[in-house]
């Protein structure tokens, strides 16, 4: 299975999303690009204030005011998005691409039952009847491995609890078998033993429908699991993308290999832990060259004057680095 | 000199309900026996007892529900318990009033989960670092040297003197945590019990946070209660760990005996259901199904039962007591008597 | 002073045009009651200054006005603009003080009773619910005759009626502000409950009030008005704008209308100023409007 033969279902290209504030501009998606595959799953990662959720937000168009899409492309199938009217998301929200927010309760109608929301996706992208319908709602809510279905359709969602709501979430998001799925920190509300559910859950859907992802998470831990690709956002851009395990074993950014070393974890016996010392800078008022390189160990005098290009490094890795790290080497 | 050797916090039995909220009309009732107040509660925690020495580091891991906040906020006596005993520095502080908490206070802190609810928006840095030592220091002499403290005080954790004027909300969250337990240290305690101190941070900032709270255990000889949902987090910082469920204790054990010998199935659920950065081990794999009831109405006998694989009919009638398994390793599951039904 | 007007406060207050003239007219009220008495030549309350001879004289532009009455005058010959600067005075007095009586006791009870909670809370707010129930007019009314006229007594009721509001806004905000983890860190420093209450949840709990103080300053110049119209209001030897219109409302019909048509015109400018402002503060202050 390679990906390179296949035509990307969705291809960003130098997307810019930018909020106009009265502090300032805040150029929360500064030139990000990537691309995704049929049936792929891409993780998109960073951390607060790096632009991932606003990357979402763009490819659906669901960017308000005072933000605004300044440049770039989103093409699904060659469509670019960007310049497609409302009346077209509209139709492609929910029908080509759907979304899974961190927050179930934010997707969900508190005054409708569970069985009427799902029923009215399908009444918009779909031409079955209400019979055909219901046993669509039926068969889908137990395929998210919610029991006596039938009966929970008539169930408002304060009635579920959190990891039931983002089952539900779920099966709404599934229903009108979308071709991209948007889950934007899906299970970071929830417990740990529910979030293997929930991602268990994910990944077998998705496999059984054919769909591709994109998982927006602050945690590595998560994608590393779910992900066939990693993008790693800083400051609203791309510091590094690759295939995942090649990504987390032998990041070629600094700033990547930095976020996977500040992770504690059980089989490191390290008494301290590696940190990037410290912040993210303010976004409205971002250093010349590099972003990273006030945080950066490796960071020489070229960093401060140019900023470096995402470019082709060793394997699928391409990194935005002057000083790229070699397999191995600790930043 | 108080004894050194001496558990700085030692928890017996502690016990925290709360009646449901709510005022008269809110939980009046009518029945067919007319009128009556609902008087049901909230079992948060059900019976815990752990102890800490000084110098050491004590995680509560569990779910969200589980009671590990509740007891933090007993502890810290900001919830008065509704039993138990809780000896901080070996004496028992369960039922002081306001004016005895005030000299344990000195002794023991807090550090809090949000960094942005933490901090009064309204307060200066210099301001929320003196709180409590403005309660300690009686007198113009004590006083007077506050602000050299503070400045100290914040430049132990990482910030500098211009961040005294500043307000809350010019700082980011890692900052922010980083006042906060400038203010924890303000009054020189020997425990403090931190609520999730890293979990609403940034995984950089978060390493960050943890080096800190290591170092200051190392220059201080603090003891820390550590609140944590985050395995991989308690790993890292904790000596010994102890999982709660449902407002119990299920198993205690030193961080590498429970790593290495999980015997209570919740921990080994939690274990395998942690996801982890490196390339899948081959873990024993349990998965749960269902979610935590409610801590309204608890279950009969193993308040794990509703969700454990190996659930027998004996689980439902007897509570299993915390059992000592030897290199400090307690269990509370009836599975240690007969071990041939542990099978998945 | 710089930075509020580098704020974004001052930069969408200069953008909102309803916040101008809200402003604009409050400013121009604000002024009136100040200088506005020594800028007329006539006190209308010194008898020695009136004519009865300058009776009933229409505004200067119709027939037989006359320009030292611009507005005209009524029955005792009083200038009508001299007694609108002279009523707006009283009007604005009367709001401004029980707005703050309200304001302060309703803070107090709100603290209390989502502060402590229990029994207190319970009694603050069934009071306050059962007040609510009661048109507030009907309250003040009811007071007004129980206890009488007069200034004293009109704040009273006002005040009666204005606390509730306050003590339910703040009663919420303090039920939401103690659940936030500074104020444990308060507990936790060893701070006193009187002490956490003053200095951490008080604070903390005013922003929604200015909106409602600005606005109540309005709803008590009409509830006085109409008081002062019933005639349980302020006495007659003091004046307000609305026994103002009262006053002139005996002769409306007979097509003296001057007499009562600009007081009103002068409560609705007033109570329209005080709103627009209220309302762009409103937008302004509330940050999930935003």
């Amino acid at each position: 299975m390679t990906e390179a033969a296949k035509q990307p279902l969705l291809d960003v290209h130098d997307l810019r999303t930018h909020f106009h504030t009265f502090g300032g501009t805040v150029k929360a998606v500064n030139g990000v690009s990537f691309d995704i595959a049929e049936g792929e799953v891409m993780g998109l990662v960073g951390e607060s204030g790096g632009g991932k959720s606003v990357v979402g937000f763009s490819i659906l168009g669901l960017i308000d005011s005072p933000g605004k899409i300044e440049g770039g492309q989103i093409l699904l199938d060659g469509e670019d998005l960007v310049k497609a009217g409302e009346a077209r998301l509209r139709e492609i929200r929910g029908r080509e691409i759907s979304m899974v927010f961190q927050d179930p309760m934010t997707s969900l109608n508190p005054l409708h039952s569970v069985g009427r929301q799902m029923d009215e996706v399908l009444r918009l992208h779909s031409d079955l009847d209400a019979q055909a319908r219901h046993s669509a709602c039926v068969e889908m809510l137990e395929s998210v491995g919610i029991s006596r279905a039938t009966e929970r359709l008539r169930a408002y969602p304060h009635q579920f609890s959190g990891g039931m709501r983002q089952r539900v979430v779920i099966a709404i998001a599934l229903l009108a078998r979308p071709r991209l799925i948007i889950a934007d920190e899906p299970t970071t509300a929830l417990d740990v033993t529910i979030q293997s559910q929930i991602l268990k859950l994910m990944r077998r859907q998705i496999a059984e429908k054919g769909a591709s992802m994109i998982l927006v998470t602050h945690d590595l831990a998560v994608v590393s699991e779910m992900a066939d690709r990693i993008t790693v956002l800083y400051c609203g851009n791309v510091v590094e993308r690759g295939r995942a395990r090649e990504l987390i074993e032998a990041p070629a950014h600094p700033y990547t290999r930095g976020l996977i070393d500040s992770i504690p974890d059980p089989s490191n016996r390290h008494e301290r832990l590696k940190q990037i010392p410290g912040t993210v800078p303010d976004i409205r008022n971002l250093p010349q060259g590099c972003n990273f390189r006030d945080r950066c160990p490796r960071a020489q005098a070229l960093c401060a004057e140019i900023e470096p290009k995402l470019s082709a490094q060793r394997g699928s890795l391409s990194a935005a680095c002057h000083f790229p790290l070699n397999p191995g080497e600790s930043a | 000199m108080t004894d050194v050797t001496a558990p700085m916090l030692d928890v017996r039995n502690l016990e925290m309900h709360f009646p449901l909220g709510g005022g008269l009309f809110d939980r009046l009732r009518i029945g067919r026996k007319g009128p009556r107040l609902d008087r049901s509660v909230v079992r948060a925690v059900n019976g815990v007892s752990f102890s800490i020495k000084r110098g050491e580091i004590m995680a509560l891991v569990g779910e969200s529900g589980c009671g590990k906040s509740t007891v933090a906020k007993t502890i810290a006596r900001i919830y008065k318990p509704t039993g138990g005993e809780l000896l901080i520095d070996g004496e028992d502080v369960a039922n002081h009033d306001f004016a005895q908490m005030l000299p344990v206070r000195a002794k023991m802190q807090m550090i809090f989960q949000d960094p942005y609810a933490s901090l009064n928006p309204r307060q200066k840095v210099r301001d929320i670092v003196a709180e409590p030592l403005l309660q300690q220091a009686k007198g113009a002499e004590a006083r007077r040297e506050v602000p050299a403290r503070i400045e100290k005080l914040l430049a132990r954790v990482g910030l500098n003197a211009e961040h005294a004027g500043r307000y809350p909300h010019q700082f980011s969250g890692g900052q922010r945590q980083r006042i906060g337990i400038a203010r924890a240290l303000s009054v020189t305690p020997g425990l403090i019990v931190a609520d999730e101190p890293v979990s609403a941070l940034d995984v950089s900032i978060q390493a960050q946070i943890l080096n800190l709270m290591k170092d200051l255990r190392d220059e201080f000889g603090l003891a820390y209660l550590f609140i944590s949902h985050d395995l991989s987090v308690v790993h890292h910082v904790a000596d010994k760990i102890g999982v709660m469920y449902l407002g119990f204790m299920v198993e205690t054990a030193p961080r590498d005996v429970l790593f290495a010998r999980p015997r209570h199935p919740y921990t080994r659920a939690l274990l395998s259901a942690a996801p982890s950065i490196k390339a899948k081990r081959d873990k024993q794999e349990i998965e749960l199904t269902g979610e935590v009831p409610s801590a309204l109405s608890l279950p009969s006998g193993c308040c794990f039962r509703t969700r454990c694989p190996f659930a027998w009919d004996r689980c439902a009638v007897e509570r299993p007591a915390l059992r000592d398994m030897g290199e400090g390793q307690a269990v509370a599951c009836h599975l240690i008597d007969e071990p041939e039904r542990d099978v998945a | 002073m710089t930075a509020f007007l580098q704020s974004e406060f001052f930069h969408n207050y200069c953008r909102s045009s309803s916040a101008m003239i809200g402003s604009g007219l409050m400013a121009f009220f604000a002024l009136a009651v100040l200088i506005g008495p020594f800028l007329v030549a006539q006190n209308p309350y010194d008898n020695a200054t009136l004519n009865l001879l300058d009776s009933y004289k229409p505004p200067m532009w119709l027939e037989g006005g006359d320009p030292q009455f611009p507005l005209g005058t009524d029955g005792q010959g009083r200038d009508v603009w001299a007694s609108i600067l002279y009523g707006a005075r009283i009007s604005l007095f009367i709001g401004l003080v029980a707005m703050i009586a309200s304001c302060t006791i309703g803070t107090v009870l709100g603290l209390i009773a989502g502060f402590y909670g229990g029994l207190a809370d319970s009694i603050i707010m069934r009071i306050a619910d059962i007040q609510l129930s009661f048109p507030s007019i009907l309250i003040a009314l009811f007071l007004m005759s129980a206890v009488g006229t007069g200034i004293d007594k009109v704040l009273i009721a006002l005040t009666a009626v204005g606390w509730v509001v306050y003590a339910r806004t703040v009663r919420g905000s303090t039920l939401s502000e103690i659940e936030k983890e500074y104020v444990q860190a308060a507990k936790v420093a060893g701070l006193p409950n009187t002490k956490i209450i003053r200095k951490h949840v008080l604070p903390n709990v005013l922003t929604p009030l200015i909106v409602i103080a600005t606005i109540q300053v309005g709803t008590f110049v009409l509830i006085e008005a109409s008081l002062s119209f019933l005639g349980v209001g302020v006495p007659i030897t003091k004046p307000s704008l609305g026994l103002l219109i009262k006053n002139g409302f005996d002769v409306l019909f007979s097509g003296l209308w001057w007499t009562s048509v600009f007081p009103g015109f002068a409560i609705m400018m007033l109570v329209f100023g005080i709103n627009l402002f209220g309302d762009f503060l409103r937008d302004e202050l509330n940050p999930r409007l935003k």
